[in-house]
């Protein structure tokens, strides 16, 4: 047993002014993750007062071992690259509330404010939602209950404790052979589920796990139910082109079958598709002027950091837009028809 | 351990340390793999700062003084400052956890958390002991979230006490609470929670198990 080394974070020490319960920002960032971390540099950039409100940095980022497509870098740590983009959003000195999540989001008048679970709120002229996705779970039998007993939703975390057993894991994306990889590091024997034709993953992911020896791709199978008592004894699978029902020893399921937009904040106030996620136009305005939304929260296809990069900028300089023409001039085309 | 430059970074944040910090810590005369690691990683936090002392002892010889602080396994570590919070940690405050622990000396140094005053007030209704174990692996960024948390609790709360436990190095307590996923939370030994919680839902979970209203 080797130590493991230090993953030293120096921007997560770095001393974080709270926001003021009293003010009026011209923004409020709702979120972590790159979508969030980008518009706030970017309105920073732009002398606006602002203020951040996120459980903690990093988003999905954080639940992955590497990096391999974020430009300039052909392979980074992802612990190394969050820490990068917040070192650069907390240069700016910003006020930041962690740890207590997000409940509601209101406008009265034309401020919005942030109403938190602990009780506290903040108040802002504009709102950037960047809160991204959490884990969508199967509703199978057995799942909830075992969940944290053999269900994990994050191989980076639990991929210790599967070191030389054996375990499934349902999806068929890029999350589902990340995931393989973490696994297979440990000697663990895998099979991974997907109830679609084929694998939607990077081909290449897809090679790099298919060149481990003990690795399954089933596809075209449905997870039926996990089944144990108090941990997780084995899957119950459905063929779909046979509709032939097995049942297979595992210790253990990683469910990385896709996410679920963390809207419910906001599902009162902004538009919101079959899927949940916040609508946008190409400049990430929403149907409520002054409020923008970007990243894995909005409509925008291809989940994507670089993506999610991208659209927080264009939602802050959209929102710097409609600081400066609409509460300035009253002339502001909030886009909606 | 600690590489050049990370020394000099924190370093420059211990600039800000405010009052002394204490770390004691327990290690073995016939040094286990992850005691000398532990005491050689602590020293070197040590040096960084004039502000932190720090007190080795030896769990067999002191054996008093480890049952005062009721220390059961090693190596451990208690990180304090003019009173004992009840911060703690039992293996090394490696990966993640290693941000934990430069955290909890910057806030004891300063006295204060950074805890809502929401929750700072809903945390006095804890009116009973309160045992925290955190049991957490290294490459978990979540399991960081939940020591942070616990810790600030402990320091916030006297009934409090919150410990770290790295289950690489006590894997004994993976198989006594079936951990299946990091972190697992134990409160009093009896109430558990899955995963890192907010705040206020960890709150909610240490009221619940003493029989208190939640939030």
């Amino acid at each position: 047993m080797e130590f493991p080394g230090i993953f030293f974070n120096t921007s997560l020490l770095a001393e974080l002014k709270t926001p003021d319960q009293h003010k009026i920002y011209d923004m409020l960032i709702l979120g972590g993750g790159p979508a969030a971390m980008s518009a706030a540099i970017y309105a920073a950039r732009k002398m606006l007062d602002i203020a951040i409100i996120t459980i903690d940095f990093g988003g999905q980022v954080k639940e992955t071992s590497e990096v391999e497509n974020y430009l300039g870098f052909q392979n980074i740590n992802a612990n190394e690259l969050i820490s990068r983009f917040e070192e650069h959003v907390k240069a700016f000195n910003l006020p930041v509330n962690t740890g207590v999540a997000i409940k509601e989001i209101v406008k009265e008048e034309n401020i919005f404010k942030v109403l938190m679970e602990d009780g506290s709120s903040f108040s802002g002229k504009s709102i950037i939602l960047a809160t991204g996705e959490h884990h969508k779970t199967l509703s199978v039998p057995g799942e909830r209950e075992l969940t944290g007993k053999g269900v994990s939703y994050c191989s980076i975390c639990d991929a210790p404790l599967y070191v030389n057993k054996k375990v499934i894991i349902v999806g068929g994306g890029n999350s589902a052979f990340t995931t393989g990889l973490d696994l297979s590091r440990g000697n663990t024997e895998i099979i991974i589920v997907n109830l679609a034709k084929g694998w939607q993953a990077d081909e290449i992911l897809i090679q790099r796990l298919r060149n481990y020896r003990k690795v399954q791709l089933l596809d075209l199978h449905e997870l039926i139910s996990v089944n144990g008592k108090d941990k997780v004894e084995s899957v119950t699978l459905r063929n779909l082109e046979t509709n032939e029902e097995k049942t297979i020893q595992v210790d253990g399921i990683f469910i990385e079958a896709g996410y679920l937009p963390n809207s419910d904040p906001v599902k009162n106030l902004v538009n919101l598709n079959d899927k949940g996620e916040v609508i946008i136009d190409c400049i990430c305005r929403t149907n409520v002027p002054g409020f923008f939304a970007a990243g894995d929260v909005t409509s925008i296809p291809y989940k994507q950091i670089i993506i999610s990069a991208g659209e927080g900028a264009k939602a802050a300089l959209s929102a710097y837009d409609y600081l400066n023409r609409f509460l300035e001039n009253k002339n502001y085309d909030t886009g909606k028809r | 351990m600690i590489q050049e430059k990370d020394k000099n970074q924190i370093a420059n944040l211990f600039k800000s340390l405010e009052n002394e910090v204490k770390i004691i810590t327990f290690t073995q005369e016939f040094e286990c793999q992850f005691c000398r690691i532990n005491r050689e990683l602590l020293e070197e936090v040590k040096a960084l700062s004039e502000k932190i002392s720090i007190e080795t002892y030896d769990f067999v010889k002191d054996a008093d003084f480890a049952k005062k602080y009721n220390i059961d396994k090693i190596p451990a570590t208690i990180i304090t400052g003019d009173n004992n919070y009840g911060i703690r940690y039992f293996g090394v405050p490696g990966g993640y956890e290693f941000t934990s622990l430069i955290e909890d000396i910057i806030d004891i140094s300063k006295r204060k958390t950074l805890l809502s005053q929401n929750v700072l007030k809903n945390l006095s209704n804890v009116d009973q002991p309160v045992h925290i174990q955190v049991l957490t692996s290294p490459t978990c960024p979540y399991c960081a979230i939940a020591v942070r948390t616990a810790h600030r609790f402990a320091m916030e709360n006297n009934n409090i006490v919150a410990d770290m436990i790295d289950l690489i190095e006590f894997p004994n307590l993976a198989v006594k609470y079936n951990v299946q996923s990091y972190p697992l939370i134990v409160i009093n030994e009896k109430h558990f929670i899955h995963g890192a919680p907010s705040e206020t839902d960890f709150l909610n979970e240490i009221l619940k198990a003493i029989g208190k209203k939640r939030l």
